[in-house]
């Protein structure tokens, strides 16, 4: 799988060779293989098309360097562009204001939002913030235990939240539960639901208006396929989602969920979980994403050097 | 079932507008089957097949393409395999597996109240012992639909877990026995090797099991499904799928290119998080919610 297209562009080249420029006849097979390798890496059907349609206006004309292949060009201009469309550079959680400020977690079930909400409290309180966790997924067995656990294994208080409350009055209970354990941030872990459920993205909205979040994190899994966009678009119609967490990059998953959605709602992807455990989520850095999504990683080194 | 109607109804809607097979007719096609998971080989695959016959002018009629694409993909979706028989041997042995989050444990619920329904006496095992609350979680399905839950400890081995669970179940006389497992990345060696060993540790106590390992898989995830489904088999060696989550708008279309390549038959498909929600599949009725 990996490494397929750069031996299929240098293939597409290999009578090009010693050619000054690439043209438009050139460059067209060259893009069908690059849309072919966006659509092995689940970048949404439309998301590829017009993406390859964009590049096709880039990479006519272009000097082929004298240093590279025209292959290694046209992925070069490919990378660039992928680079760019996921926002170029990396975006911090932005928490402004005057606390306590909330940070909601939402998206489809078992995307990773409780996981994620330990791990932002882990990060947060290295940043010498005091954050508290709040579940108010009170309909999955044993969701509150679970985020109680986190918060045990963290030393951070937790708001001891009731399956049979309702999530509303969790919600405005937490902010003055916040305040009295002397919390800057409320991560508010929501229970994992489908876009298309309205009821519960209505649950949603009423605890935005109460919690006035700062953050609107949509938690996405990185294997996702083509219905990352829908699930995306919805999420931010319904919300206003302020930043995207992709989790469980550890795996081998493309994740061209990454471009679909960023391409989609223009949100950034503010963080990467990479592995179960508190420690690991990380900076989302668009330059590495990209060559993920073409799956290439050595590729570009090789290109850079060149 | 909402999806259901929404889905078939684009294809339709694609094949009441046309009077012959063109191109865009095909483009479109293609559009659909990508977007439905697919993927890229298998969407070839099945378009080759007609654009043949279309070329030898034996295909004119676009309902007939729609038909003919329906039987293809239920063709692939139909794998040789033993019927799903838990009366097979007492106790019947089911081994739950997939990466994190796919629904495991929700299935594992929903399956043990199924085989209730049916007149069997499941014991449940709480293999997952790394996750917080994984324990917790399974032992209220168990309160919920009324079965047993073997346990330990948070951080118990999981073959020391699966072990203890052989054991009682048969001094507690029950038909079926379901683990369930932690989640874990098909990539993780070490995690890789830990299943092994649970599978190693039922076989040896109990000769004959596991009786069924089933690969739970999540409509949502696309192409991805398949190197999960290759790593999976090539260690435990995979009986069945489960795919859950179709109540979305994911269509679950991977499974196509799983089932074909890997011989492996979907057992059940999940579609939605309460008890009832699981139900057999049926090729047929997921070939027409696609094309
Ligand atoms: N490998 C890996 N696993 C992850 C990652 N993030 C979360 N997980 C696992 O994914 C599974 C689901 O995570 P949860 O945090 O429970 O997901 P959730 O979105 O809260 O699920 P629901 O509340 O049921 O909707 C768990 O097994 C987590 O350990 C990640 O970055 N990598
Ligand atoms: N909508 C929908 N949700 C489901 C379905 N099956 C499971 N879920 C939900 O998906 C989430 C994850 O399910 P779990 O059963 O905890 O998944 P798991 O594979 O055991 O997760 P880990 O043990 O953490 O790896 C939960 O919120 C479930 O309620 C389904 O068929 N439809
Ligand atoms: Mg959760
Ligand atoms: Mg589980």
């Amino acid at each position: 799988m990996f490494d397929n297209l750069s031996g299929k562009l240098q293939k597409v080249f290999k009578h090009l060779r010693g050619q000054g420029k690439l043209t438009e006849e050139n460059i067209q097979e060259a893009l069908r293989e690059v849309r072919l390798a966006l659509l092995e890496a689940d970048v949404h059907y439309k998301v590829a098309r017009d993406f390859v349609k964009g590049i096709a206006e880039r990479a006519v004309g272009r000097e082929v360097m004298q240093s590279l292949t025209p292959g290694q060009q046209v992925i070069k201009i490919v990378n660039d562009a992928l680079t760019d469309l996921m926002g170029g550079s990396a975006e911090p959680l932005r928490l402004a204001g005057k606390p306590p400020l909330a940070v909601m977690l939402v998206g489809l079930q078992g995307s990773g939002k409780t996981t994620t909400a330990g791990k932002l409290a882990l990060r947060l309180s290295r940043d010498k913030r005091r954050p508290c966790l709040v579940p108010v997924d009170v309909y999955r067995p044993a969701a509150i235990d679970q985020l109680k656990t986190l918060a045990g294994q963290l030393g951070l208080p937790v708001y001891p939240s009731k399956t049979d409350q309702r999530p509303e009055d969790i919600a405005r209970e937490a902010l003055a539960f916040a305040s009295r354990e002397g919390c800057d941030t409320l991560l508010v872990d929501t229970a994992g639901r489908l876009h298309v459920d309205d009821e519960l993205m209505a649950e949603l909205e009423r605890l935005k208006k109460i919690l006035s979040p700062a953050e609107i994190l949509l938690v996405a899994d990185a294997m996702t396929g083509q219905d990352a966009v829908q699930v995306a678009s919805s999420f931010n119609e319904r919300l206003g989602v302020s930043g995207v967490v992709l989790t469980k990059l550890d795996g081998d998953a493309r994740g061209g969920a990454a471009l679909s959605i960023r391409a989609v709602t223009g949100c950034p992807i503010k963080f990467v979980g990479v592995g179960e455990k508190l420690d690991a989520l990380e900076v989302f850095h668009p330059d590495r994403m990209s060559s993920r999504i073409l799956g290439m990683g050595d590729v570009l080194t090789i290109v850079e050097k060149a | 079932q909402k999806t259901r109607e929404r889905l078939a109804d684009r294809v339709d809607r694609l094949v009441l507008g046309k009077k012959h097979i063109d191109d865009e007719l095909l483009e479109e096609l293609e559009e659909i089957l990508i977007t439905s998971d697919l993927g890229v080989s298998a969407t070839r695959f099945l378009l080759e097949q007609v654009s043949e016959r279309v070329r030898r002018n034996e295909l004119k009629d676009p309902a007939r393409l729609q038909e003919e694409l329906r039987s293809a993909v239920a063709r692939l979706l139909q794998v040789p395999a033993p019927p799903w028989d838990p009366a097979a041997a007492r106790p019947f042995v089911i081994l739950v597996v997939g990466v994190n989050g796919v629904g495991k444990t929700t299935t594992i619920g929903k399956l043990a109240h199924r085989l209730k329904g049916d007149g069997f006496q499941p014991l449940l095992v709480a293999g997952d012992t790394f996750r917080a609350a994984a324990i917790e979680q399974l032992v209220l399905w168990g309160e919920r639909i009324g079965a047993p839950v073997v346990r330990q400890k948070h951080g118990a081995d999981p073959s020391a877990v699966a072990f203890d669970a052989l054991e009682a179940a048969t001094s507690r006389d029950v038909d079926v026995v379901i683990l369930d497992t932690a989640g874990r990345m098909h990539t993780k060696v070490n995690l890789m090797e830990e299943i092994k060993k649970v599978h190693r540790v039922i076989q040896k106590k109990m000769p004959g099991a596991p009786h069924e390992i089933l690969l739970v898989l999540d409509a949502t995830t696309g192409q991805n499904a398949l190197s999960q489904a290759r790593l999976f088999k090539d260690t435990v060696g995979v009986t069945g799928l489960v795919l859950t989550k179709l109540d979305g708008t994911a269509k679950g279309g991977v499974i196509v290119p799983v089932c074909h390549e890997l011989q492996l038959p979907v057992r059940f498909i999940g579609v939605g998080e309460k008890v009832e929600d699981l139900r057999p599949f049926d090729p047929g009725e997921f070939a027409r919610a696609i094309v």
